[in-house]
């Protein structure tokens, strides 16, 4: 029983940050059709900055990883702008293979900048474990789990109430009529971005505080994870993208615990097919209405 | 008020305008009428900027539109009812009518131009919490035509917006485009129901492959024989 609740509890940890991260390519999906190939990469830019901000500037902790946030940040932004937006009006195979492109751009330049060899990510978090109804509990998973979900919360208010978040849904519904209304449809989907890429730069650090390795490829395997819990939850939809991150980080651990560690990645892309199967839009994904 | 010249319009290397010139003056509902694949929701189009422009000209209140990019169009008055509606099928009545006054920046107003749409469009009232994918192909008409409104618009464009609708809410659609020309707003409105399109119009302007073939007041358009064969089915 306490090796199912522990498993329990890691899968939530690993999936409060699938779904962070899913967010991001589940919001670029949504507003211009692109799986961003290179969101995982992102991670990797936030967890250089911090080695470098910690290593080399000697600033403190805190300070490095919000510097790492905006740095992400500035990336999707100019992503966006130097890499997918000349191709707007290309077809969609462009800014796919474009995405591809820029990922292993920015792999190659930081295997040219930090060589492979892993650096040791430099924030030690050392807390004692909680202890919440007789089940101990990481300070680590308390403060991801909590991160993510008031981010998420966070995310939601701003998608449904706020005026920029309602231009960014009305330009990913319809971006000619979103024009119609006066809205500037390049600065939302810039907007989107720089979200999609805040949001990673915050995954990472909560990745490299549970796996403290930085190396320049670092992101893949996350960032392929989480574009399955973004698919898993009907890419295209931010609740489905927290959904999808959850149910992947605990079918994963369950995997792990109870099956084998070497199985647990086919056990991933098993439930997604599965699931694909039966819904092909994904959990939560609405099916596509061609327009009248 | 709206002065188009000789425009020409391409995409890739078909030509679907051939140098259209017309112009809309203040106060004035114009139509443009013509059969399948005319050019009309192209011309409405280039005048909103969604289709670039081969060569000629748009100006809006004696300044040329070349420059300006498509989503600021609106600021300057010009409000666009897109054909096949297209509201936000995923946001609710209210949502779309909030996106029409997007561009407004007295928002003392909002509200009472809320009001005077639901007075228009009572159906929209009821349902202004349901989600627009969800209204039947009439009360999404109303709906499309209540967001451009939402901006207070000088000049309406309205692309075909009888198109699939019974013939009691026609008249009702008719009606209200009067109404909002009465109010004070300049129509530019595109039909293929060309009999109600010239009833309510002033003047009109007949489409035919790219090229204005006719034009002239609705009352000599209504009375034109070939116009009559061709467009209202009369001889
Ligand atoms: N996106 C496009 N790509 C290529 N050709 C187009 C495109 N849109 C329109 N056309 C062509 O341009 C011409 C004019 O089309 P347009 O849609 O302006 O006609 P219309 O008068 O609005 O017709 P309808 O009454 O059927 O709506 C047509 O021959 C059409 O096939
Ligand atoms: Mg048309």
């Amino acid at each position: 029983m306490s090796l199912f609740i522990n498993q329990l509890i890691n899968g939530v940890h690993v999936g409060s940050i699938y779904a962070l991260i899913a967010l991001g390519y589940t919001m670029v999906y949504g507003i211009i059709r692109l799986i961003n190939f290179a969101h995982g990469d992102i991670l990797m830019v936030g967890a250089y900055t911090v080695v470098v901000a910690i290593g080399t500037l000697g600033l403190s902790p805190l300070a490095a990883i919000l510097i790492s946030i905006v740095i992400c940040t500035l990336f999707g932004i100019l992503i966006e702008k130097i890499a997918y937006k000349p191709l707007r009006n290309s077809p969609k195979i462009s800014s796919l293979i474009t995405a591809i492109g820029v990922s292993m751009l920015l792999q190659n330049i930081a295997l040219l900048v930090f060589t492979p060899t892993p650096k040791p990510y430099p924030v030690p978090l050392s807390v004692e474990p909680l202890n919440i109804g007789g089940i101990q509990v990481s300070f680590m998973t308390v403060l991801t789990f909590g991160v993510s979900i008031a981010i998420m919360l966070a995310l939601q208010a701003f998608v449904t109430a706020s005026k920029a978040g309602k231009s960014m849904r009305a330009v990913s519904e319809d971006v000619k009529a979103a024009l119609l209304m006066g809205i500037n449809t390049d600065n939302t989907i810039t907007l989107t971005f720089a979200i999609g890429c805040a949001l990673a730069g915050v995954g990472s650090a909560l990745f490299c505080l549970a796996y403290p390795s930085v190396s320049p490829t670092m992101g893949s395997l996350p960032g392929v994870k989480a574009f399955i819990a973004a698919v898993l939850g009907g890419i295209g939809v931010i609740p489905g993208a927290m959904l999808g991150g959850f149910l992947l980080g605990i079918a994963e651990s369950f995997t792990k615990a109870y099956i084998s560690s070497q199985l647990s990645d086919a056990v991933v892309y098993g439930i997604l097919i599965v699931v694909l199967l039966f819904k092909p839009s994904g959990l939560l994904g609405k099916s596509v209405r061609e327009k009248v | 008020m709206l002065k188009v010249v000789d425009l020409e319009v391409y995409y890739g290397a078909i030509k679907a305008l051939k140098g259209i010139s017309f112009h809309v003056n203040k106060g004035e509902i114009v139509t443009l009428i013509g059969a399948n694949g005319a050019g009309k929701t192209t011309t409405l189009n280039s005048i909103s900027a969604l289709v670039p422009i081969k060569s000629g000209s748009v100006s809006f209140m004696d300044i040329d539109l070349k420059t300006l990019p498509a989503y600021q169009r609106i600021y300057k008055g010009i409000a666009h009812v897109p054909e096949g509606r297209r509201v936000f099928s995923r946001m609710s009545v209210k949502e779309n009518l909030e996106m029409g006054a997007y561009s407004r920046r007295d928002k003392g107003s909002l509200n009472r131009d809320a009001q005077r749409v639901y007075e228009h469009f009572p159906r929209l009232k009821e349902r202004r919490n349901q989600l627009a994918g969800t209204l039947s192909g009439g009360e999404q008409q109303m709906l499309a035509i209540g967001r451009a409104l939402m901006s207070n618009p000088t000049l309406i464009m309205m692309d075909e917006p009888s198109m699939g609708l019974a013939p009691i809410l026609v008249s009702e659609i008719f009606q209200i485009i009067q109404d909002i020309n009465k109010q004070g707003t300049t129509v530019l409105l595109v039909e293929q129901n060309a009999a109600m399109a010239l009833s309510v119009a002033d003047r009109g302007y007949v489409l035919e492959t790219g090229n204005v073939v006719i034009e002239g007041t609705a009352k000599e358009l209504s009375n034109n024989p070939e116009i009559k064969r061709a467009y209202l089915g009369t001889a």
